[in-house]
């Protein structure tokens, strides 16, 4: 999908000529195609052998009853070692104990941050636990001039709140995911942090595309902080004219006291229930799975391995904005593992919109959320008491 | 063979396409209505539920789709008119004698009709930027001060109506030029000669004559923009605070982004049975002024 889809073509004639019984077809789909073509070709039996998911997506296949079981050959198999994998990473694998899917890159939100900015507010090292950090987000804020901001946390992304409430020990769903767990203590203290970055004008009420070009308006230091993921390393590099390129840098997203966790995010490689080719799907999965593969791939595309054995390749270890994403795998937690997550995180991410404007207080949002998740997940508590009837 | 039964074996493929394309599908949408069909129905039909009119009640008692429905209304109420101004205006400029180069202005007017959307979208967007934006630099000149024009939930809908309009006029303009070219001269001629100004003639001439082709382009209109959908979905995805989610987009986003084709349906009947009664009382309204 997406980018990944072209560079894996250029990988897949070394497979062929190793295994010269095993011809790959190969079809690219664009990201915003991707999830209603795999549900269509589910409905049609069209599946393919081999699939790249988002990882948020495999609890929801795993519900079709579309993907095949692993554990076995990801048991026997001399190639992938799941200690190896960063194991937050490798949980969002796992649905009910069993593992559908193989980690294929990575993906998680952290800062990215102008590091003479907070120089010039008096700080030479970024934060690691929130209350330094509001003092760091004050400091810069009392310096800022017109329009200029401390962070930017656009409101049409649920990945900023989503990552400060994965921090906390409270799950955001309880009761096998029956019901949301949003009034619980962890959420409303990770709800009340991020409402008061807006309060304290700390953080512009705007999305991405009231910005219009977010790598622009960094370089030029409208904004100090900002929370997004691992491609936009690539996009800095790109976008930004080579004397700003040592004024930004990454850094571990930091936590209520301490370094905090954030999002296990990524993309998986699964077999599809209906194939007929399984033990061929699987040698190409574990074909892409090897390190040396895998640094290619991160040569080609950028995309952060899964792996702690690849990132000790000279590339990803030399790489000084990847060197926090290295820490932050070590400390990154799934998101719930139900098929209803993501509509889920998206009324989380319009209720704090809400809040954010001033239109419910932090109480208010979180009976709100609650009610939400309630009804989204009617069906899926109708279905649990349904099937021990069976 | 009667001439009556030789009719209706002329128009049976056509109604063979019209049942099979068409009725078919309102039918078999009309029943997924009654059910939660979604992905757990996908995955095992023993997970469908056949719940009556629930999607229908749920429906009306969400907030959501209450504020689609203002959306829409208000993107309905504001743009049909200054719509159909817009085209009217632009139609009477290159009807008028004195223009020049009228064919020129006709294709580029009308060129916004036929341009892509999302290719027009970016460029929107940049028009419409808060710092940067052509429109904000105007107001600027004008001692107006800025306004965000996407980011702001006061804002955003009338930002995509400017779009709709711009976008859409220049369909109306075609048809309502033909209808003025379609006047007989005579007409203004006799006018002028009773001393009529050129207002008069508008109010008493034109308007008149006009009449059958603005009602027809004011019921297409507004069925059409009781549709919205692609503007939002390019400029704005609904946000900001939802305040550009029209019922079509709330449809789409319960149908295709969440999978829930049962109240998706729903949402789609009852969008149906809207611009229905609306189109009857409008067909109405014009045959009974018609009459009078």
């Amino acid at each position: 999908m997406g980018r990944e889809g072209e560079v894996v073509a250029e990988l897949l004639p070394e497979f062929e000529r190793a295994h010269p019984t095993i011809r790959i077809k190969l079809q690219q789909l664009p990201w915003t195609a991707a999830h209603e073509k795999l549900l269509t070709a589910f409905a049609g039996d069209t599946t393919p052998d081999v699939g790249q998911l988002g990882n948020t997506w495999i609890p929801e296949l795993v519900a079709l009853n579309a993907l095949e079981p692993l554990d076995g050959h990801a048991e026997r198999s001399t190639v992938i070692d799941a200690a190896d994998y960063f194991a937050g990473i490798w949980d969002t694998n796992r649905v009910d104990g069993r593992l559908y899917g193989v980690p294929w890159y990575v993906d998680t939100r952290l800062l990215f941050y102008r590091r003479d900015l907070l120089a010039r507010a008096g700080y030479s090292t970024p934060p690691r636990s929130w209350p330094e950090w509001q003092r760091m987000l004050a400091a810069i804020s009392a310096e800022a001039r017109g329009d200029r901001f401390a962070i930017l946390l656009p409101l049409n992304e649920f990945e900023p709140l989503l990552a400060l409430a994965l921090q906390q020990d409270d799950p955001l769903l309880r009761d096998d995911g029956r019901w949301g767990n949003f009034s619980a203590p962890g959420f409303r203290r990770a709800l009340a942090f991020y409402l008061e970055m807006f309060q304290r004008g700390w953080a512009p009420p705007l999305g991405t595309a009231a910005i219009a070009n977010v790598w622009n308006e960094f370089g030029r230091g409208r904004f100090a902080f900002y929370i997004s993921g691992p491609w936009n390393i690539g996009e800095l590099q790109r976008r930004l004219p080579a004397e700003q390129q040592g004024a930004w840098t990454t850094a571990p997203l930091p936590g209520p006291d301490g370094p905090g966790a954030s999002i296990a995010g990524g993309s998986s490689l699964v077999v599809f229930r209906a194939s007929r080719n399984q033990d061929a799907a699987w040698r190409l999965i574990e074909f892409l799975s090897q390190p040396e593969i895998q640094r290619r791939f991160h040569a080609l595309t950028g995309d952060l391995p899964p792996r702690r054995g690849a990132w000790q390749a000279p590339a990803l270890a030399a790489d000084v904005h990847a060197a926090a994403f290295r820490e932050q795998l070590e400390r990154v937690k799934p998101a719930p593992k139900v098929p209803e997550w993501e509509r889920i995180a998206t009324e989380m991410r319009l209720v704090a919109e809400r809040a954010v404007h001033g239109q419910l207080t932090v109480e208010q949002a979180a009976h709100e959320l609650d009610e939400r998740a309630a009804n989204i997940l009617e069906k899926r508590r109708w279905l649990l008491a349904h099937r021990r009837a069976r | 063979m009667t001439r009556r039964s030789a009719a209706w074996w002329f128009v049976a493929p056509a109604l063979l396409v019209i049942g099979v394309f068409f009725f078919l599908p309102v039918v078999a949408a009309l029943a997924l209505s009654f059910t939660d069909f979604d992905i757990y129905a996908l995955a095992d039909p023993r997970n469908l539920r056949v719940v009556g009119l629930r999607n229908y009640v749920q429906l009306l008692r969400t907030p959501l789709f209450w504020q689609a429905f203002g959306n829409t209304l208000y993107f309905v109420v504001v743009g049909v008119p200054l719509s159909l101004g817009v085209s009217f205006g632009a139609a009477l400029l290159l009807h008028a004698r004195v223009a020049r180069w009228p064919a020129f202005f006709r294709t580029a007017l009308f060129a916004p009709v036929v341009t892509t959307l999302v290719a027009v979208a970016v460029i929107w967007r940049y028009l419409l930027h808060p710092h940067y934006g052509l429109l904000n630099y105007a107001l600027g000149q004008l001692g107006i001060p800025a306004v965000d024009w996407l980011g702001d939930p006061r804002w955003a809908m009338p930002a995509i109506i400017m779009l709709a309009v711009w976008k859409n006029f220049g369909y109306n303009m075609i048809i309502l030029l033909a209808g003025l070219q379609s006047i007989p001269e005579q007409l203004y001629e006799a006018a002028r000669l009773d001393g009529a100004s050129v207002w008069r003639q508008l109010r008493h001439v034109t308007l008149p004559m006009l009449a059958p082709i603005v009602a027809m382009v004011n019921i297409l209109t507004i069925a059409g923009y009781f549709q919205l959908f692609a503007e939002p979905y390019v400029m704005t995805q609904g946000g900001p605070l939802q305040s550009t989610v029209s019922v079509l987009y709330f449809m789409y986003e319960e149908g295709f982004k969440w999978w829930n084709l049962g109240s998706a349906s729903a949402v789609a009947f009852v969008l149906f049975v809207f611009i229905f009664a609306l189109t009857a009382v409008q067909l109405r309204l014009t045959r009974w002024r018609a009459a009078a």
